[in-house]
């Protein structure tokens, strides 16, 4: 389980500080499927890189398994927007990385990893290296890749939004089937309303900048989901209709904060607050 | 071909004093005068190249990843480093002859101070132009410094290495010229000297047309060997 627990960041950048998360409470059970969602610049990146212990959180913290995070851990894997994929190497080298990594023995972990690649249908280009793949092919290695770890917890951060809307739905069908098959706990960041319903148990909704947690939205349609063609289309509509309300009518009124000009000159502490 | 084509037409066309410019027979003629003497100095300002160019490679990266790893270490040597570069080769030749005295070691010394900076500037650039992804990725996993330098950082920077090691090549045989010319006791340098010394203007151009050669072909072995290693850096830049 995820607790994520009164959790704040500020970035000191050089206009000053700039308030990315603030007081954010989650708590993610094993197996579950959460998806972020929010707007660019809202900081679901930043929630995502904290949970993976990439960064350090200004106020509050994240429990794994009741431990506190604070740095990368191994059964916690990381998929991102780009594949990230090292060009040198070949697919299934690429996809073994992280047991390089971790000084476990290659010979052992082989097998798996080819039968990851089956999984998504790769088998065939084990021996070719990532820019001979189409950019779908390309993020399906880089999930092998986090798949390898047998990761407790996969933190995916807009894994689909750079490829094309078929590849995007194509691979989106295809991680619903991992999951399911798999029972790994999931934090998938996105700005795609369609992906959230379609993949997740709860969807967080997060307000923009600061990034605060709008609402936590349940979505209980049974799996396997498909895009198009389901049972319950009804569901997934009034779960769309609900997101894109909160989506587009992002604050509150009363709650609305104006944005922290950039200071041109030093300003007192407490002035801009 | 065309080049030497043309060069021909024009020595033969002007009627021009073989004495200015000397045409292509009168060069091949030089070469079948006086092949051992030429085979010979050949020899020896190829091996002063290679050398200084293999102590140039091998210190360039070596430094360059030392001021790579260590910000503090290279605000400390960098300006020393690009200080030192600037100063004109040529001027140091004649205190290399003081310090070091007569012989290839000069030489050699000439080739590394013209090759090293090149070298080293452009490992530097590739080590620290590692894309933020990779960077976050060997993070995410817990890679240490030397693992993530091993399988990241200088795997991606092997392209722009080589664009540093292709422009050494021809400033190696540059610097094995200067040296040459500086202290013409042995080598094509000397060669160019002592011939013109005698007015023997196609025995210069075989020289350097024996210079040419030598350059191209280090450039080309460089090339060769780029492609061997990093097959993949022409996908990526595409």
């Amino acid at each position: 389980m995820i607790q994520v627990a009164g959790l704040s960041q500020t970035f000191k950048a050089r206009t000053g500080t700039v308030e990315a998360l603030r007081n954010i409470n989650l708590e993610i059970a094993n197996g579950e499927f959460l998806a972020v969602i929010g707007r660019s610049g809202c900081g679901k990146s930043t929630l995502l890189r904290l949970i993976a212990g990439l960064l350090r959180p200004s106020v509050g913290g994240v429990l794994l398994a009741g431990e506190q995070v604070t740095r990368p851990r191994r059964d916690v894997a990381m998929v991102f927007q780009r594949p990230a994929l090292l060009p040198w190497r070949t697919v299934l080298d690429n996809v073994l990385l992280p047991i390089e990594i971790f000084r476990l023995k290659r010979s052992e972990h082989q097998d798996h990893a080819m039968r990851l690649l089956a999984m998504t249908g790769l088998t065939a280009f084990a021996n070719r290296l990532p820019h001979e793949l189409s950019g779908g092919m390309q993020q399906r290695v880089s999930l092998c890749r986090a798949l390898i770890q047998r990761p407790k917890v996969m933190l995916m951060d807009e894994p689909f939004s750079a490829l094309d809307a078929l590849t995007r739905e194509e691979l989106a069908v295809e991680l619903q089937r991992i999951h399911m098959e798999l029972g790994t706990t999931v934090v998938f960041v996105t700005h795609s309303i369609q992906e959230a319903v379609l993949l997740a148990d709860r969807v967080a909704v997060l307000s923009a900048r600061p990034g605060r947690l709008r609402r936590l939205v349940d979505v209980d349609i049974p799996r396997p989901r498909s895009f198009g063609h389901n049972a319950h289309l009804e569901q997934v509509a009034t779960v769309s209709a609900e997101l894109h309300q909160l989506l587009l009518h992002n604050d509150e009124p009363q709650q609305h904060t104006p944005e922290p000009r950039p200071p041109r000159t030093r300003t007192r502490r407490g002035v801009l607050t | 071909m065309l080049a030497i084509a043309i060069w021909w037409l024009a020595t033969e066309a002007f009627d021009v004093d073989p004495f200015f410019l000397p045409g292509p027979p009168d060069v091949v003629d030089a070469f079948g005068r006086l092949p051992g003497y030429l085979l010979r100095e050949t020899w020896v300002t190829l091996l002063e190249t290679l050398i200084g160019f293999g102590i140039a490679a091998a210190g360039g990266l070596v430094i360059a990843v030392v001021l790579a790893a260590s910000r503090t270490v290279e605000r400390m040597t960098l300006p020393l480093i690009a200080g030192i570069n600037a100063v004109p080769k040529v001027a140091l030749a004649p205190l290399l002859l003081v310090w070091i005295g007569f012989g290839s070691q000069p030489k050699i010394v000439m080739v590394v101070l013209l090759c090293f900076f090149p070298i080293m500037i452009s490992t530097m650039a590739g080590v620290t132009s590692t894309p933020s992804d990779l960077g976050e990725l060997a993070h995410s996993l817990s890679a240490s410094w030397w693992q993530t330098f091993l399988k990241v950082r200088l795997p991606w920077a092997l392209p722009q290495v080589f664009v540093g090691l292709k422009v050494a090549t021809s400033l190696a045989i540059i610097g094995a010229i200067i040296g040459e010319v500086i202290q013409p006791d042995r080598g094509l340098g000397s060669v160019v000297v002592s011939s013109g010394q005698s007015a023997d203007t196609p025995l210069a151009f075989a020289a350097l047309t024996l210079l040419a050669v030598m350059g191209a072909t280090l450039f080309y072995l460089v090339a060769a060997l780029e492609r061997m290693l990093v097959p993949w850096a022409k996908a990526v830049s595409s």
